[in-house]
């Protein structure tokens, strides 16, 4: 499981909420879910792309930490994966990395 | 619609104190789940007696005392969108520092009642009564109530809880009723047992709380052009919808109490051919105005708005129909506008009737200036002559007892 | 404390999908604090950045209930949400053994200046809540102007530095000391880039029974015109130079929490890689440098005295 799932009991469907008539809408404009914003993508601002490198990787998890989209993904203590539909490229992670295991890469460059 | 004297259903004691003290009391009957509020005369004294009865474990209220009315209204947005049944009092500065907070907790669709004991606004800076406050927060959102005497004041309290929390309406709600004329005069009012009380505003269950950790919410987000005007509109709609919860509540809580008011109180109406329109505790100098001159055969009557937000235009209009003139009696004035609020919207509420009365404007009793039966009795007898066609009606309000 | 391993296992209570600039410290430090309990807590935000871009309706990034009233007002709505809290306990409607925290944010804007008062209130009344200001220098929200964090000198866009004016006058406001005077159980100042001595400090501040405050280092990209990668990395050099300096007041001790072996480094290498400071580095404005390191040194001194360190 990816670790910026968030614990809801609650889900609430916004297909065509643009659209919707003002009865629609919850009291007071309450959003009833929590942490629905994963559903937006804020992955498209990227223009720079963070790749990881295995062998460079201790693991120390300082980028995760450091990240400020929630979008390093963490699986049994170990570095798993970027959360590339939401990751901005800001390249903190690069930046942080204190064996350099992450290397910033223009997007639409190296996969 | 007019207030009626019906047969309690419920045993009642009659007390001696002051508006404020009633006011209190009802609060302490409620015993919300939280008070956020702050001093400022002429409402102090409502605060005092509560802070008594939570000094005293009477109430187990949590009692916020915080440093400002911005405070106040701030504190209880969040106690009411955690869950709690919430309420404050309040005054003139405090209610305009608050200004920013009434329109939040009525968007939010918070059901905080609060009263508003009305003094005039600064500046100069004045202690006294008149309706300058709760007027210029007459477009916020909030259900506004206006009360004559301390028993009102009391009644309105908690039939307010109600009529808030209602589903239908789930908006905020402003007490009225006049500083230190009814607030500081000791008056005799009946009031209900506390467990009739209990029983009356029941238990709040809230439909969203911040405190359901288990269904995390958000409150209060940011909303976009495509958002924010539906909100509005469902704000209007609720607002609409309190006047029929203000009557069921108020017909329920007339059979308990024997008091049952409506959305507002016509006084020797029916057959009058003149009246005045004023609310607060002038009515009652008003009345016993209308009493002397029928006394003298004049065909005189008084309405008294209870409602003024939402504002009753159809039943007001069709109150007035019969009548051939009309005097609206402000207590503030909306200073470069043709008259004072209550003024224009009686106006408004005629304008597409076929049939109405004519309608005079007066400004009254600014920061506290007395106003007695003869300036009453001044307006009825302007009315007379523009009823009987023997003066030309006045476009510009008159703004009455001020020295030229 | 909790090794960073042990903290990868908890809840992520601020998801991505917000529209926070690229790069922006807020963020780092809203996840960092929220590391500090396990318990569920309640959030709340004054206006700013934080709030508008983690809850563009209908969405918001927030895993844990979350409220924004207004921007002056973020301590004075937690204490009613913590007033209700403890009259639902009392009622039983809330079960006893239920415990939850309570979290207020702010920008500096919104904390040092317009929400001062309220602040300062709830942290007088005693209130069970953590109050956190993400320190960023400026109103970034409404495009970068002055505040009253705002350092001495920094170019804003109503302190710019033109042919006369030099940036900033005035120097910045000291908030954590002020906080530390209302006497309340828990007040610190922390980095996003020490996060070890924040997410320490964070479950002190939640620990406690009463009020605490934490000012959090934030830089902004946007305003501080550095580039995106170097937030956390700038966020170091305000430390390191003694800009910021890392201490804690737990029930009125004073400590300090960084305190460089060889001394601090000199205050041009946070200031230099700003753009809001390039006027410090035109031939002439020398003094500039000088009059900001003096300030640093003074203050650094007086910090130490309070701390009782060499």
């Amino acid at each position: 499981m990816s670790k910026t799932k968030i614990k809801t009991q609650t889900k609430w469907n916004i297909k065509g909420i643009e659209n919707w008539g003002w009865k629609k809408h919850p009291l007071g404009a309450t959003i009833p879910e929590a942490g629905n914003a994963a559903d937006y993508k804020t992955g498209g601002w990227r223009s720079n792309r963070p790749i990881w490198d295995e062998e460079k990787c201790t693991n120390c998890l300082i980028c995760w930490i450091n990240c400020p989209d929630s979008s390093i993904r963490v699986k049994d203590e170990k570095w798993d994966s970027f959360d590339y539909d939401h990751c901005k490229g800001c390249g903190i992670c690069a930046n942080v990395c204190p064996t350099k295991a992450i290397t910033m890469v223009e997007e639409g460059g190296e996969k | 619609m007019a207030t009626t004297a019906n047969k309690a259903t419920t045993k009642q004691t009659t007390v001696a104190m002051t508006g404020n003290a009633g006011c209190a009391l009802a609060m302490k009957q409620i015993n919300p789940d939280v008070v956020g509020a702050y001093p400022i005369t002429p409402q102090t004294t409502i605060v005092e007696e509560f802070a008594n009865y939570v000094a005293n474990g009477v109430v187990d209220t949590e009692y916020i005392n915080v440093e400002s009315e911005h405070s106040a209204m701030s504190a209880c947005i969040g106690a009411s969108a955690a869950g709690a049944r919430v309420m404050t009092t309040t005054s003139s500065q405090g209610l305009a520092l608050m200004w920013e907070e009434l329109s939040i907790a009525s968007a939010m669709r918070l059901p905080i009642v609060m009263h508003n004991v009305n003094r005039s606004l600064s500046g100069p800076i004045n202690i006294h009564c008149d309706h300058s406050d709760s007027m210029g927060a007459r477009d916020m959102g909030w259900v506004q109530m206006f009360g004559e005497t301390a028993q009102e004041a009391y009644d309105n309290t908690i039939i307010a809880m109600r009529v808030a929390e209602h589903e239908k309406v789930m908006l905020p709600v402003m007490i009225m009723h006049d500083g230190f004329i009814t607030s500081h005069a000791i008056d005799r009012f009946d009031v209900l047992d506390d467990e009739v009380v209990k029983k009356f505003v029941g238990e709040y269950v809230p439909k969203r709380a911040l405190l359901d950790t288990d269904n995390p919410m958000t409150f209060g987000p940011f909303a976009m052009p495509p958002y924010y005007y539906e909100q509005r509109k469902a704000m209007r709609v609720a607002l609409e919808n309190a006047k029929d919860v203000v009557l069921k509540v108020s017909k329920e809580y007339g059979k308990l109490s024997g008091r049952t008011y409506g959305l507002f109180e016509e006084y020797r109406l029916d057959d009058a051919h003149i009246a005045v329109i004023v609310l607060g505790s002038t009515a009652g100098t008003a009345k016993y105005v209308v009493d002397k001159l029928r006394d003298k055969g004049m065909k005189v009557g008084l309405l008294k708005p209870r409602l003024f937000r939402p504002f009753p235009s159809a039943e007001m209009a069709d109150a007035l129909s019969h009548l051939k003139a009309v005097a609206v009696m402000d207590r503030s004035d909306s200073i470069g506008a043709p008259g004072g609020p209550v003024y224009m919207e009686v106006k408004a509420a005629l304008y597409n009737t076929t049939k109405r009365p004519h309608v005079q404007g007066y400004v009254y009793g600014l920061g506290g200036r007395d106003t007695g039966p003869d300036q009453i009795e001044t307006v009825f007898g302007d009315l007379q002559k523009v009823a009987r066609g023997e003066e030309a009606p006045r476009e510009a309000v008159t703004l009455l007892g001020v020295k030229e | 404390m909790a090794t960073i391993k042990e903290l990868s296992h908890k809840e992520e209570r601020l998801t991505g999908g917000h529209r926070l600039c690229a790069g922006c410290g807020a963020s780092i430090a809203v996840r960092q604090v929220l590391l500090g309990t396990d318990n569920p807590v309640v959030a709340g935000s004054a206006t700013g950045c934080l709030e508008v871009s983690t809850t563009p309706y209908p969405f918001t990034a927030w895993g844990t209930p979350f409220i924004h009233n207004a921007f002056e007002n973020s301590a004075a709505t937690m204490s009613g949400v913590e007033g209700a809290y403890n009259a639902l306990k009392r009622r039983g409607k809330i079960p006893a053994d239920k415990e939850i925290k309570f979290v207020a944010f702010g920008g500096d804007g919104g904390t040092y200046d317009i929400g001062l008062q309220s602040l300062s209130g709830a942290m007088e009344r005693g209130h069970n809540m953590l109050y956190v200001c993400y320190d960023n220098g400026a109103y970034m929200n409404t495009g970068i102007q002055r505040s009253g964090a705002t350092p001495f000198g920094a170019a804003t866009t109503t302190s710019p530095a033109g042919k006369v004016g030099q940036g900033k006058p005035q120097a910045r406001k000291d908030l954590t000391q002020i906080m530390a005077a209302h006497n309340i159980p828990y007040v610190a100042q922390a980095s996003i880039s020490h996060w070890k001595d924040l997410v320490n400090k964070a479950e002190k501040a939640f620990a406690v029974d009463g009020p605490a405050f934490i000012n959090v280092m934030s830089p902004c990209p946007r305003g501080w015109r550095t580039p995106n990668e170097m937030t956390v990395e700038i966020a170091k050099l305000a430390v390191q130079t003694g800009f910021w300096p890392l201490y804690e007041v737990e029930d009125g001790e004073w400590k300090l929490n960084f305190k460089p072996a060889k001394g601090l480094r000199p205050v041009e290498e946070f200031l230099k890689p700003q753009g809001r400071f390039k006027h410090f580095f035109k031939p002439g404005n020398e003094h500039l440098i000088e009059e900001f390191q003096s300030q640093v040194d003074k203050n650094w001194e007086r910090l130490k005295k309070r701390c009782g360190v060499e």
